[in-house]
């Protein structure tokens, strides 16, 4: 007779292959749709974190176009006509004299029709509208100023006049984009929750169909984490493959999105192409594993509380 | 080894099927256990091996009160118990190899150390030649030596049978017997329920007989071999 007694010294390193087996979960039918739903999860995931960073980047790179520049609105006279030379040469001192202004340069006929063809086309020059004078200022670098004491200074000249530090357009973009990050953030965790209870419905639903073999195991004083170690790694292999299905997804759809965005010249004035900076990629490169994750750590947690009900 | 004192079971709100049940045995004891069907055979065998929970009373089981021992070691009580089900309980998808090897695996036992021990042990079973054959692929009796392999490869302390001569033909269940005789000289407890009255008379160990929920207490003889 040869069954002696498991000494000690014996217990030891496991076959972790040969335990994987204990319980057939790979034969399971029930989970063979699981990492496909879990695939269309990372997806979507994979898209919304995508946009949400696509924005920032783009509003980042807005706001470094901007800074350092404003534009001073200068109104045509009331009975219409361009300003006297007289008066615009005295705008543009009073607006070169400020400490921090480095050029103050007024925009030529041909470079307002380029600001006006994106939405008049390419008769933006013949049409006769009232437009005033803009003037383009840059700043030096890391200086500020007082663009209401220069405004008001710039009114005693011309009437009307108007210093535009596109503050306001920007804080509404950049509102905009905290929006659509809240809202992408919001998304994540309702796919992260629907991915979670996926699993304990899918877990507690293999717990039912190997009832048998968990009971055997347990009359055999199987401790709980063994039975909760197989649902778990079992659950993790599902999510990781599931995940890397959709990252391949996202992937193509990025490239498509980066394709439309390089070759849509409609698109090209306005927008400033689809990028991702690094930590984006990081995150959605992240999305697999942390399905994997995110499956292993439900899965072992929902296994040991119903072994937990057990005699 | 083990003490019952006042127990009683019955299932959800049905009908008590133990009632103020004592028993007590010693460690190294061979008992059989017998009694009509529905009698409660079964049921004081999952007290046995802790798949229940008495309604009333108290277990002592390697001289420890079940009720109070942490959940946290339940498993380690239960490695020391070996159990061969009337139904074998054989996983399908596992070789007769991997079926004896689990209650080692789960003792979390080196994999050179569970082939080793396997393999001997169905070489004792008359086995050797189905190390790699799967349960479906097996008789009845070869499914019920795999058990019973199974139920022993880690020597346990109390061995609990429910029917294992039942698929089996006499020379087969005298075999099986003097394996069961042959742990208990290693000092395992056993106890045996069956209704086979002829082996009960030919092995001649004490008996518990269930009649109306309760336990009788029949005394052995010297065996007869």
């Amino acid at each position: 007779m040869a069954g002696s007694g498991i000494a000690p010294a014996e217990r030891g390193r496991a076959d972790d292959m040969a335990r994987a087996r204990t319980l057939p979960l790979h034969q399971d039918g029930s989970t063979r749709f699981l990492p496909w739903l879990i695939a269309l999860m990372v997806f979507l995931a994979a898209l919304a974190v995508g946009a949400a960073f696509a924005l920032d980047t783009a509003l980042e790179r807005w706001n470094d176009g901007l800074r350092g520049t404003l534009t001073v609105q200068l109104p045509r006279p009331a009975g219409g006509g361009p300003l006297a030379p007289a008066t615009m040469e005295a705008a543009l001192a009073a607006m070169r004299a400020v400490p921090g202004i480095v050029s103050a340069v007024p925009l030529d006929a041909a470079a307002q029709s380029a600001l006006l063809k994106p939405w008049l086309g390419d008769n933006a020059d013949a049409v006769e509208l009232p437009l005033p004078v803009l003037v383009d200022l840059r700043l030096a670098a890391g200086a500020s100023i007082d663009d209401a004491a220069l405004a008001r200074k710039l009114d005693h000249l011309v009437p009307g006049a108007r210093v535009e530090t596109h503050g306001a357009w920007l804080d509404q973009l950049f509102r905009l984009a905290s929006m659509v990050e809240i809202g992408t953030a919001a998304i994540v965790l309702l796919i992260g929750s629907v991915a979670i209870v996926t699993v304990i419905f899918t877990t507690r639903t293999g717990l039912m169909i190997h009832a048998p073999v968990v009971d055997l195991l347990h009359l055999m004083g199987a401790p709980n984490l063994y039975i909760a170690r197989q649902f778990q790694w079992h659950a993790f292999r599902l999510g990781v493959r599931g995940g890397v299905i959709g990252l391949v997804l996202a992937l193509l759809a990025f490239g498509a999105l980066y394709l439309a965005a390089q070759q849509g010249a409609a698109t090209a004035d306005l927008m400033p192409g689809f990028r991702l900076p690094i930590g984006a990629w990081i995150s959605v490169l992240a999305l697999p594993l942390g399905m994997g994750l995110a499956g292993l750590m439900t899965a072992r947690i929902t296994v040991l509380r119903a072994l937990a009900r057990m005699p | 080894m083990v003490r019952f004192e006042n127990v009683a079971m019955r299932y959800g709100r049905g009908p008590e099927i133990l009632h103020d049940l004592d028993l007590d045995l010693a460690p190294g004891a061979f008992h059989f256990l017998t009694g009509a069907s529905g009698a409660g055979k079964s049921t004081l065998l999952r007290l046995l091996y802790l798949a229940e929970r008495p309604t009333r009373g108290r277990v002592f089981l390697f001289d420890r009160d079940i009720a109070q021992v942490p959940q946290r070691e339940l498993p380690g009580l239960r490695r020391q118990i070996g159990v061969v089900f009337q139904d074998f309980r054989l996983l399908d998808h596992l070789s007769a190899l991997d079926n004896v090897a689990l209650p080692m695996r789960v003792a979390g036992a080196r994999e050179d150390t569970i082939r080793e021990h396997v393999v001997d042990l169905l070489r004792w079973v008359g086995l050797e030649n189905f190390v790699n054959a799967k349960p479906s692929t097996l008789s009845g009796g070869q499914q019920q030596r795999i058990a019973i392999a199974r139920a022993v490869i880690t020597r346990p302390q109390l061995l609990l049978a429910d029917e294992p001569t039942g698929n089996v033909d006499d020379a087969i269940a005298l075999r099986l017997l003097h394996l069961f005789e042959e742990l208990n000289r290693r000092g395992t407890t056993v106890v045996i329920a069956t209704h086979n009255e002829a082996l009960i008379e030919r092995f001649g160990y004490p008996t518990l007989e269930i009649e109306n929920g309760r336990v009788r207490h029949r005394a052995g003889r010297a065996r007869a071999g």
